[in-house]
């Protein structure tokens, strides 16, 4: 059957008290710490999604980060996903009422399960993302789930939980090595493809990513629908122009940047 | 000043922040009003088939859009809010729909990944106002799991995701969007300047 379906890139934003950490390095930009600045570049850029990571620890703060998605929802207008350490339905909707277009659910849904399916009832399949973060078992036979920023390791292996996430309503699996992350050595593709085999829902790949030849093998050697990035973005390693022009000559389908800048 | 209808649960910030960003004054619409008030009326995407229809026959919005639609000025409905325009959607249970056009919205085609969400290219079958300023074969951003089920008359694009999608609509002054222009960049604001051309 035909699909044409663009692959996406989508550069990840660390967002913490209302600001991008982590730094980003864009050349004519003085501060790139302001994330409707950044939010902007990209989509400029030719990103065709963003996704803003909250690692604001504290609850009063939250009200920041919704004051944050108004603002970057006033001036860009790409897909927004926005997660990190949202643990309520309540939460959710504030989020997309302030202009988000998906949620995604990491820590949370492996300890209330019901978040996904209640979220995905109440908004749709399409706006709930389930975040996964694995890691190789020690026999390498296969992958453990882990929480808490990767900090501990969960009693379900990554095959079988996808597979629960579809279930229970989940739109998406965006899904994070972290044998991978950090790294610079590629994508995790046995990873990938385990779990692009195990579900029918999107899956976007995360962790490892340091080159164009990266972003190329894990669209050819896998099923991903997507694949995200942060660092070798914001400090301008990874030219998405050129990643883009570079994926269309390997025929993979991504969309060109048909005008580049405002021109309103 | 251009009236977006709201009818309940779900995102109109995306749509009426779009509409602010290229100078249109907008107004959320809940309930039945004066419609002379409103040059161009929106039906946004949000929810599914019955329930949308449900909530706009309770807050009396059924027959004013009926009655906008009569003025001759020009209607926008967006991804659900172009589905609600036909006859009959089979999302959930059998709904009728706001029937201004003919045709039915029924599921898209098993074998791919549902819903289709991501970036396609439009291919434009019939030239419009609307497609000023757009490069051949345009992107826009779809999320939906429902479709128009025939090429009809009306359709003056189409997307392919397993077979052909309907994704642009106009009858004279109704026009239906099955994708997202709020979250389409660049080109789903030309698009949007471009139906306020139409004002």
């Amino acid at each position: 059957m035909i699909n044409i379906l663009k692959k996406r890139i989508i550069p990840c934003l660390d967002i913490k008290d209302g600001r991008v950490v982590k730094g980003i390095n864009f050349l004519d930009l003085v501060d790139a710490g302001d994330p409707v600045v950044s939010a902007r570049r990209y989509n400029e850029m030719g990103a065709d999604e963003l996704v803003f990571l909250d690692i604001t620890a504290t609850k009063e703060k939250r009200k920041t980060l919704i004051g944050l998605v108004q603002k970057v929802a006033k001036e860009v207008f790409i897909p927004l996903t926005v997660g990190g350490g949202i643990k309520s339905i309540s939460e959710m909707n504030q989020i997309l009422r302030a202009g988000a277009d998906k949620i995604s659910v990491n820590s949370a849904a492996v300890k209330s399960p019901s978040l996904v399916s209640e979220g995905a009832r109440i908004f749709g399949s399409q706006c709930i993302v389930g975040a996964v973060d694995a890691a190789l078992q020690k026999n390498k036979k296969g992958w453990d789930v882990y929480v808490n920023g990767g900090s501990k390791k969960t009693s379900l292996t990554l095959v079988k939980w996808v597979k629960e996430l579809e279930e229970l309503g989940a739109g998406e699996i965006l899904l994070t090595s972290m044998n991978r992350d950090g790294t610079k050595e590629g994508f995790d593709i046995d990873m990938l493809k385990a779990v692009t085999d195990a579900v029918n829902i999107p899956v976007i790949a995360s962790g490892g990513a340091g080159s164009i030849e990266d972003f190329i093998d894990v669209f050819t050697m896998t099923d991903v629908d997507a694949a995200l990035a942060a660092s070798i973005f914001h400090f301008g390693e990874v030219d998405m122009g050129k990643l883009k022009q570079r994926l269309a000559e390997n025929n993979i389908p991504v969309r060109i940047q048909e005008s580049s800048g405002c021109n309103e | 000043m251009i009236g977006i209808i709201d009818y309940g649960a779900g995102n109109l910030n995306s749509i009426s922040k779009a509409f602010e960003h290229i100078g249109f004054k907008i107004e959320i619409i809940k309930k039945n009003k004066d419609l002379d008030r409103y040059e161009a009326l929106v039906l946004p995407g949000v929810g599914a088939f019955y329930s949308a229809m449900e909530k706009l026959k309770k807050n009396n919005l059924v027959s004013f859009i009926n009655d906008f639609v009569q003025t001759g000025r020009p209607l926008l409905g967006v991804c659900l809010g172009m589905q609600l325009l036909f006859e009959w959607g089979y999302e959930d249970k059998k709904a009728r729909g706001l029937n201004l056009l003919k045709g039915d919205v029924v599921k898209i085609k098993a074998g791919l990944k549902i819903p289709h969400m991501g970036w396609n290219e439009l291919k434009i079958i019939q030239n419009d106002i609307l497609f000023n300023n757009l490069r051949t074969n345009p992107h826009f951003y779809f999320v939906h799991s429902y479709k128009l089920k025939n090429v009809t008359n009306d359709v003056i694009a189409v997307t392919e995701y397993g077979d052909k999608i309907p994704a642009v609509i106009r009858r004279d002054n109704i026009i239906g969007l099955q994708f997202h222009p709020e979250k389409s960049g660049e080109n789903g604001l030309k698009l949007l300047k471009n139906f306020g051309e139409l004002i």
